[in-house]
């Protein structure tokens, strides 16, 4: 097959995003500012006033009726898509799980960052931690080639399985470092994506349907199951996904990575943007003889039960780093691993939960290095641990 | 049932026997003969009309939340400029939310108001039982002064609403569109004339459309009508358009009534009727002589 | 036992598969229920006063009243019928009624 042609370019997460976006072509975007994400939208407005783009732009007045107007829009059949952080995910947290409801493919671009109060704008899981169980689907990445990857898997998944997906970046460290991105050419994006179908629309004036209906208890649980249901089938869908764009990107993703974890005897579960300094703390790690190894999540909705306890279920020493704190409890990330491993029918393990990186706190090389000797050393408790 | 007034909006809907609402809906949706698009929010006439398996909807629907129908009327519009301008749809539909007052004074008003300065091409119309009807008659910003409800009830130490409800229409026109009207379920014939001028008027136009509720202000099944025409008849309502910042009253009852005769038939003022609420009255009876005066002025200089 | 819990649950799957997705529905009037039901007066139309002016049709918040042509004493005129099956008995008809042609009975 002929390597389809592509460029190199030097973008921040925020312009890679947006060119993202560019290339998927959405109908309808629904704007509102808020730092770390402003740079997405300001891009993708510039664009449109040069006549590169003919999306329509409403700015709206409030996170809220961004979604709501992205709802609007994706009903009346059009490719809607809108950007968002922190305290206006929250703010905005009434509409998510009306829009899984009502299965709307909508794609919204999150650059995760720490919420109030106290106020801080910088990179951080908290806000995507809080709306986990809304019904969208969840891929985080790494550094801003991912970034501009999930992008456009997610408008693709999306549409295939009618449920609403979050590409999430770290803000600021993704979304504001300028780092080397291979953009694919417009025309293989554009047939990647192709263009969207949608089954229901407020446009169909010959069999009009009613969105958005009042659900008594008898029917209520049946809706929300056939939601669950899609999701399960967002995670084949993905893994489906991953294969075709690597045809044309010539990258594969899926959904998780794993780095040096072959014969690891201990091992790092973590996302995000910090994935870079562990995989950069692995290697120097290995090169002492050290046999460490670690599994980067990316889709983190629906997760991957099944297959991280296959992946991990044989190694003894589990560290799981979590960039969100949840008060009164145990992490999310940490959670799930534990779930995994549980239904693995691993009981053998031991599983240590780290909290880094809180309010765009920088987490060092040698604090990754750390973790890995307390593994080492058997400082391994129920307690968790903070990175500061 | 009535095939002419049904052809949008079918019966077999749960509203309250003797609710006006139904009769708003038809005249607004039967005022324009283009495809109509809904959007509604969360309150009375969204919960009585799409009760799952049951949609009485004949036209496209959606119901998304509470406070963001103008945001969700924002995206349909957004999203037929974009199918237009795709050959994906030939021709334009006519796009109309509905929302209570409660929807609109308070929660909405957010919403309605980027709405309105950002020009989108939609109709609101806001049906105003002047309180939160649907979860049991609490206060909303459209609840009148002195008025009885469950959050600002009437006591021995209250006389019910002691502010008086926000002026949305003034409110509405400061964002400069191009037609907004004040009607009343009560003359239908007025609120037609109304909705079809609006739907024609490009942008965004506003109606805010009295409604009287028989359940909340506690009245008889079959006295919507006659309260309605109370209303207007004592200035309370006034009936009013504002045509490009130009005001025209569409009607001057030649023998006004005082305010009292609309009070006296709604179990929801029945507290004012006791001689220490007496002041109340006399208060509200000044401040609709004094909006009326006003707007007669406004009338005068336009 | 066995039995019955299976088709429990067949029963729900069905009503599962044959959902629609999202909740999104379409009008179909056999699903509406029949608010006839909810009366306990019952509006009654008087041919001979009718004059089929149809201020009460547009007021009606069912929309069940509508001018049929009837023979009323040998002569065509056009008189309001109303569908019972769904009219709740409110009584705003006969308020609004310019004849006192409609009588609202138990």
């Amino acid at each position: 097959m002929a390597k389809i042609k592509s460029k190199i370019e030097a973008m921040t997460g925020g312009v890679a995003m947006a060119e993202a976006l560019r290339q998927i072509y959405p109908d309808v975007m629904a704007v509102y500012p808020i730092t770390p994400q402003t740079t997405i939208i300001e891009t993708y407005a510039k664009l449109k006033a040069d006549g590169k783009v003919q999306t329509e732009i409403i700015q709206v007045e409030s996170e809220h009726s961004a979604m709501s107007a992205t709802i609007g829009a994706s009903a009346s059949g059009a490719r809607a898509v809108t950007a968002t952080s922190s305290q206006g995910l929250l703010y905005m947290a009434e509409m998510l799980p009306i829009a899984s409801g009502l299965r709307l493919p909508i794609l919204m671009c999150v650059s995760s960052r720490a919420l109030s109060a106290p106020l801080n704008i910088h990179g951080e899981h908290g806000d995507v931690m809080a709306v986990r169980d809304s019904g969208w689907i969840q891929i985080f990445s790494e550094n801003v080639q991912e970034a501009y990857d999930n992008t456009i898997m997610a408008a693709k998944l999306a549409e295939t399985v009618n449920l609403p997906v979050m590409s999430i970046m770290d803000g600021f460290h993704t979304s504001h470092t300028t780092e080397r991105v291979e953009i694919c050419n417009d025309k293989s994006i554009k047939d990647f994506v192709g263009t969207k179908i949608a089954e229901q629309s407020l446009f169909n004036f010959k069999n009009p349907v009613t969105f958005g209906a009042l659900a008594l208890q008898d029917s209520y649980f049946e809706f929300r199951l056939d939601q669950e249901e899609a999701m399960q089938k967002a995670k084949t869908e993905y893994k489906k996904i991953c294969a075709e764009y690597k045809k044309i990107s010539g990258r594969k993703h899926g959904i998780f990575e794993t780095y040096k974890l072959d014969n690891a005897d201990y091992a790092m579960v973590i996302m995000g943007a910090t994935v870079a300094t562990a995989k950069d703390a692995v290697d120097e790690l290995r090169k002492k003889g050290k046999k460490v190894g670690l599994l980067k999540i990316n889709l983190y909705r629906p997760f991957p039960y099944k297959e991280v306890g296959h992946e991990i279920a044989h190694i003894k020493k589990i560290a799981v780093l979590d960039r969100a704190i949840s008060f009164g409890a145990y992490p999310p990330l940490y959670n799930d691993i534990v779930s995994s491993l549980h239904n693995a029918g691993s009981h053998k393990q031991e599983i240590a939960s780290y909290i880094y990186g809180l309010g765009g706190r920088d987490t060092l090389q040698k604090d990754i290095e750390k973790v890995f000797k307390d593994l080492e050393d058997g400082e391994i408790s129920n307690k968790i641990k903070y990175l500061k | 049932m009535n095939k002419d007034l049904t052809k949008k909006l079918a019966p077999g809907h749960a509203t309250c026997a003797g609710c006006g609402i139904p009769a708003i809906v038809r005249t607004v949706l039967g005022a324009t003969e283009e495809p109509v698009i809904v959007s509604n929010a969360t309150g009375c006439l969204e919960v009585t009309t799409t009760i799952y398996p049951n949609t009485s909807w004949k036209v496209p629907y959606i119901h998304s939340a509470f406070g963001n129908v103008a945001a969700t009327a924002s995206g349909i519009d957004a999203a037929q400029k974009a199918l237009l301008k795709n050959k994906k749809l030939k021709k334009p539909a006519k796009i109309i939310a509905f929302g209570g007052d409660g929807g609109t004074y308070d929660i909405g008003l957010q919403a309605l108001s980027g709405a309105l300065e950002r020009g989108h091409d939609f109709l609101y119309v806001c049906y105003d039982n002047e309180g939160y009807m649907n979860t049991g008659g609490q206060r909303s910003g459209g609840t009148p002064y002195g008025a009885n409800t469950e959050t600002e009830p009437a006591g021995s130490d209250s006389f019910g609403k002691s502010k008086q409800r926000k002026d949305l229409m003034e409110i509405v026109k400061a964002h400069g569109i191009a037609y907004l009207a004040q009607a009343n379920v009560a003359y239908l014939a007025d609120l037609k004339k109304k909705a079809k001028k609006a739907l024609k008027t490009p942008g965004p136009s506003f109606l805010l459309v009295l409604q009287p509720c028989t359940n909340l202000w506690k009245f008889p099944t079959s006295q919507y009508v006659n309260i309605g025409k109370l209303a207007t008849e004592t200035n309370f309502w006034p009936l009013y358009e504002i045509e490009n910042g130009k005001y025209t009253i569409n009607y001057t009852p030649s023998n006004k009534k005082p305010v009292e005769e609309f009070l006296k038939t709604q179990g929801r003022f029945k507290h004012l009727f006791i001689p220490k609420n007496k002041k109340v009255i006399a208060d509200i009876q000044k401040t609709v002589d004094e909006n009326f005066k006003k707007l007669v002025k406004k009338a005068q200089a336009s | 036992m066995k039995v019955s819990f299976h088709f429990v649950v067949s029963l729900e799957i069905i009503i599962y598969i044959f959902m629609e997705k999202g909740g999104i529905i379409k009008h179909n009037i056999n699903n509406a229920p029949k608010t006839g039901d909810w009366r306990f007066m019952k509006p009654e139309v008087d041919a001979s006063k009718c004059i089929g002016c149809g201020s009460c049709i547009e007021h009606c918040p069912e929309a069940v009243m509508e001018l049929k042509s009837r023979k009323i004493k040998d002569k065509n005129k056009k008189i309001i019928e109303i569908d019972y099956e769904y009219c709740k008995g409110c009584g705003v008809c006969a308020t609004v009624c310019p004849v006192k042609a409609i009588l609202i009975k138990k």
